[in-house]
């Protein structure tokens, strides 16, 4: 036989919801009706089973210390007038979910700076690289005297240093030997310039010595000489390369020399 | 200057309620540090509008704020959750409580149950949590929930139903 309570009785029962009156019509019910029973019995197996261990969870013993603590925050920035308190939140773990005021102005600043950094980015980047470069090219060249690693091969011969970058870099330097204009090849070495593996060319003028950093490059500006704490830098692009002459020489005789560089790598085939 | 006593005030109508609070908060989100720190967000929350609180009732007070930050929190960061419990209530509309072939559950292993409970939609959860584990009436559930009376009686009696389907299905499975 099917029941017609639909339930409700039942639950409003167990849950002590229901009036006098109901209850002791559900009472009556009950004796007669082994469905709801059945049903008033499983309610309360659940029932004790969810009042057992492990269904309360108990709040963490510190987290009634870190509110209390946040709140007194919350409260003094009140009474001073700020609108938004500080909670005072331990950073466990990794990064939690909300923002905090501190970073969201730090987020804004940063996104001031960006938009700055958007605007003014192709003026300003343009000569922040070649700065960089420059900075590079006269570090390399300094370490390459101070670290007594000038060359790696050393040969005043053009035959014997252009094949040795065979094999070290993807692109074959333009190698001569200048000693009959006074400049003779001391070596060549790796070096590593603009992220990139570059020929480091080491040519002599007296005592002085030219470094000339060289690698593929497909454009670039006309000549440029820079002076640097003492050092004169000379930059061009030509056939597809990037030269750099570096050297505590004088800048007249950089030039002679990148003039003598310049002439020579036209003329090769 | 300010009520030098408010805070007092606030702490001893609120805190003793903590535990009720992180309950609540770990059965609706189902996760420890998630949990603490939404219940210290709802105290802060509580302080501010601790004001328009009347007296009467703290628990219950307090319930709904924590309540209201678990949601919130629940919707910037598992909206699906929330999204079940519209389509579980209207698709169960029809089909009656108790269905005919219904078991008699002798007992129950407590891993399952609280895994069926951790599985049944969150309104549901919430009102099984609320009843059960806090002893709440139907009266205070309504107050924490934000629903009429009604609703929390008919949540109630799906939850329960869709506990013991759970566990009549394991029970079924075990044999």
């Amino acid at each position: 036989m099917r029941c017609p309570e639909d339930g409700k009785l039942i639950q409003g029962y167990v849950d002590g919801e229901l009036d006098l009156l109901s209850t002791l019509q559900l009472e009556a019910h009950l004796r007669e009706c082994a469905t709801c029973v059945q049903a008033y019995k499983n309610h309360q197996m659940l029932r004790s089973v969810m009042r057992g261990e492990g269904f309360y969870f108990n709040a963490p013993k510190d987290l009634a210390n870190r509110i209390r603590l946040s709140l007194r925050g919350a409260d003094e920035a009140d009474k001073v007038g700020h609108q938004m308190p500080a909670p005072v939140r331990e950073v466990r773990g990794p990064m939690r979910w909300r923002i905090s005021w501190t970073f969201a102005t730090i987020a804004a600043s940063l996104a001031l700076i960006a938009l700055i950094t958007w605007r003014l980015g192709p003026v300003a980047s343009r000569h922040s690289q070649d700065d960089l470069m420059t900075q590079e090219v006269l570090a390399s060249h300094v370490r390459s005297l101070m670290a007594d690693h000038l060359t790696d091969v050393s040969s005043s011969d053009q035959h014997t240093v252009k094949p040795w970058f065979n094999g070290k870099l993807d692109f074959s330097p333009p190698v001569q030997d200048l000693s009959k204009e006074g400049f003779p090849l001391v070596g060549g070495r790796l070096d590593y310039l603009g992220n990139r593996p570059v020929a480091a060319l080491v040519y002599q003028r007296r005592k002085h010595f030219i470094n000339l950093f060289v690698w593929p490059a497909s454009t670039g500006p006309g000549q440029q000489m820079v002076m640097r704490q003492g050092y004169n830098l000379l930059h061009w692009t030509q056939s597809g390369m990037a030269y750099w002459a570096v050297s505590d020489l004088n800048s007249a005789e950089l030039q002679e020399f990148a003039r003598l560089v310049q002439g020579r790598s036209a003329a090769l085939p | 200057m300010g009520e030098p006593d408010k805070l007092g005030c606030f702490e001893q109508a609120v805190l003793p309620h903590l535990d009720s609070a992180y309950n609540l908060a770990r059965w609706l989100i189902r996760n420890d540090h998630d949990a603490e720190d939404l219940v210290q967000e709802a105290c802060l929350r509580a302080l501010r509008s601790f004001e328009g609180f009347r007296g009467g009732d703290s628990r219950a007070w307090l319930l709904a704020i924590v309540r209201n930050s678990c949601y919130t929190w629940l919707q910037q960061n598992r909206l699906h959750e929330l999204t079940t419990v519209f389509d579980e209530e209207i698709h169960t509309a029809q089909e009656h409580s108790r269905s005919p072939e219904a078991l008699l559950l002798e007992s129950a292993d407590a891993r399952l149950v609280k895994d069926a409970l951790e599985e049944i939609p969150l309104e549901f959860r919430e009102a099984i949590v609320l009843r059960e584990l806090e002893g709440m009436s139907y009266k205070e559930i309504a107050d924490v929930a934000g629903v009429p009376v009604g609703t929390v009686m008919s949540r109630l009696a799906r939850a329960r139903e869709r506990l013991q389907r759970q566990l009549t299905n394991s029970a079924k499975r075990e044999s």
